[in-house]
């Protein structure tokens, strides 16, 4: 032991992101004490997203938390695209509720809303400690971890439970032996402009006003690495980027920011973002293949939660990740609060955790959707499909006269074939597609 | 596809984000083994463009823009040739708050 008089707390919350946060808000609710541990200089500074956050599991924690979130636009314009070199279809939705309390998604930066978040953790009581790595568990005789270690002098702290929001890296995880193996297939790398533009252009580009934004996913558009590709409206500046299968990436020639210049002269997004000043540069690793590639989620005297567990949900057309963070990081206060309570914070004491998780969207979710980010980043959906169905619009919309018109049966039956889709493969995919969006 | 205007070369790009180095390299990479490795996928993968082939057949590599985010050692697929860790508290990459 280090230091003649070590910390000893209830608890202590390994990263201040939005999973750390929720964990540090209901354990000192409910009055034990609790250090939010945060690597960086304040919260968030070390974290970056696309950039919609869906804020609606915050109604529990902090009710109207919209007066005072720090959010760029609220999303009332959904636009998802498919993309080849020179064609772009897109499926475009709006709603006017979205931009009304409750309220759907919003764009926001991470640095901003994590930030926020630990604030509230604050407020209600956790002890926020910045500029500290945690280094590593310390554990007692019989393998419970009783704290961690810091890069500070003397930096072991002792808790009676350690709950892990250190990120989707998360060496507290790997550590306690609740990862098996680490497959690079399992991550993307998302990679992001941050580039601006005065509200008003940014407005009458995409057709919103006030505080009303846009998010447009796309399929197709990364220079044949799979993944996908996002234009966010935030207030005054636009986020345009990539996410990419790490070993895909890694297999071909073109880099990161030349696959999001690609994607910034397609002729669908180029009028959209031309003749702004890239204000950031920003890369995350994203934990991309959902219930597949989670860890153990309890150890003794140890919790996981965010991307830590792996909880970000790569769906195609749902992509979701703090609002899991959130979740499951209040779901691992709660149960910690309540093993703390009863005295045991061994595995079986904070077995409230996987039941909260399995009872919520959280697990529910991601059982549902478990088929899905496979399908979504499959070679098929990637590379073969955007033709078929871009040629397909393509003709249907062309008038070819003297010609007749085709029929949109035939014309799919021939640009399938032309695309080289077997009609097995594509039944089969849109047989898993229904098992996974149904 | 067209460009309508110039893109940022990589290192006005880079430019743009914060970092507060530390002394201490939280990477360090076995230039032995980056000699014998034939894919190399750091060197295409690394948003931060940190991983420079030489032209002796080696891997010139800076830890100081680095944005954190692990995609090296996860594409790394020679056992042990990327050590990384976090940079010390309070430095390393400092994404900005409005």
């Amino acid at each position: 032991m280090v230091g003649s008089n070590p910390t000893s707390v209830d608890a202590i919350v390994v990263g201040a992101g939005p999973a750390g946060a929720a964990a540090a808000t209901v354990l000192a609710r409910k009055g034990h004490s609790v250090i939010l541990l945060e690597r960086g200089s304040f919260p968030g500074s070390k974290n970056m997203y696309g950039g919609v956050v869906y804020p609606r599991i915050l109604d529990q924690l902090h009710p109207q938390w919209w007066d005072e979130a720090p959010i760029q636009r609220w999303i009332t314009r959904r636009s998802t695209m498919v993309l080849t070199d020179t064609q772009a279809l897109t499926v475009d939705f709006r709603s006017a509720s979205w931009g009304r309390p409750p309220y759907n998604g919003a764009t926001a930066f991470r640095p901003d809303w994590d930030h926020w978040l630990a604030s509230k953790a604050e407020a209600d009581g956790a002890q926020l400690v910045c500029s500290t790595t945690a280094t590593g568990l310390l554990r007692d005789e019989r393998g419970q971890v009783i704290g961690v270690t810091t890069d500070r002098p003397d930096g072991e702290l002792h808790a009676r439970v350690v709950i892990a929001c250190d990120g989707v890296n998360s060496f507290l995880a790997k550590e306690a032996g609740l990862y098996g193996d680490v497959d690079a297939a399992n991550y993307t790398v998302g990679v992001k402009e941050t580039i601006a533009l005065p509200k008003e252009v940014i407005d009458e580009r995409f057709g919103v006003r006030d505080r009303e934004g846009v998010d447009i996913e796309i399929l197709g558009g990364t220079s044949g690495v799979n993944g996908g590709g996002f234009v966010y409206t935030n207030l005054d500046t636009l986020a345009v980027g990539v996410v990419l299968k790490l070993p895909k990436l890694a297999a071909q020639q073109q880099r990161p920011e030349e696959i999001i210049a690609n994607l910034k002269a397609h002729p669908g997004i180029a009028p959209l973002v031309e003749g702004g000043e890239v204000k950031e540069y920003s890369a995350h690793v994203i934990p991309e293949a959902g219930l597949s590639m989670m860890p153990k989620m309890t150890g003794d005297g140890m919790l996981v939660a965010g991307d830590a567990a792996a909880m970000c949900l790569a769906a195609g057309i749902w992509l979701e990740g703090v609002n899991f963070a959130m979740a499951s990081g209040m779901y691992a206060g709660e149960a910690a609060a309540e093993a703390l309570t009863a005295d045991d914070t061994s595995a079986v004491g904070l077995v409230g955790y996987e039941r909260r998780l399995n009872d919520t969207f959280v697990l529910r979710d991601h059982r549902k959707l478990r088929r899905a980010p496979s399908l979504v980043l499959s070679d098929r959906v990637q590379h073969l499909y955007p033709h078929m169905i871009a040629n397909t619009v393509e003709r249907m919309f062309r008038v070819d006269n003297p010609t007749p018109k085709p029929g949109l049966r035939r014309i799919l039956n021939e640009e399938r074939k032309r695309a080289g889709v077997k009609l097995k493969d594509l039944a089969g995919d849109a047989l898993d597609g229904l098992r996974s969006f149904g | 596809m067209t460009e309508r205007w110039p893109e940022l070369s990589f290192e006005d790009l880079i430019g743009t984000t914060r970092f507060d180095i530390h002394e201490r390299a939280h990477i360090t990479v076995d230039d032995e083994i980056c000699a014998d490795c034939s894919t190399r996928g750091c060197v295409v993968a690394c948003p931060a463009n940190l991983f420079v082939p030489t032209s002796d057949g080696g891997i010139l590599f800076n830890y100081e823009q680095c944005f954190e985010c692990g995609t090296c050692y996860l594409v790394c697929n020679e056992e042990g040739a990327i050590t990384w860790t976090y940079p010390e508290g309070g430095h390393g990459v400092v994404f900005k708050r409005t």
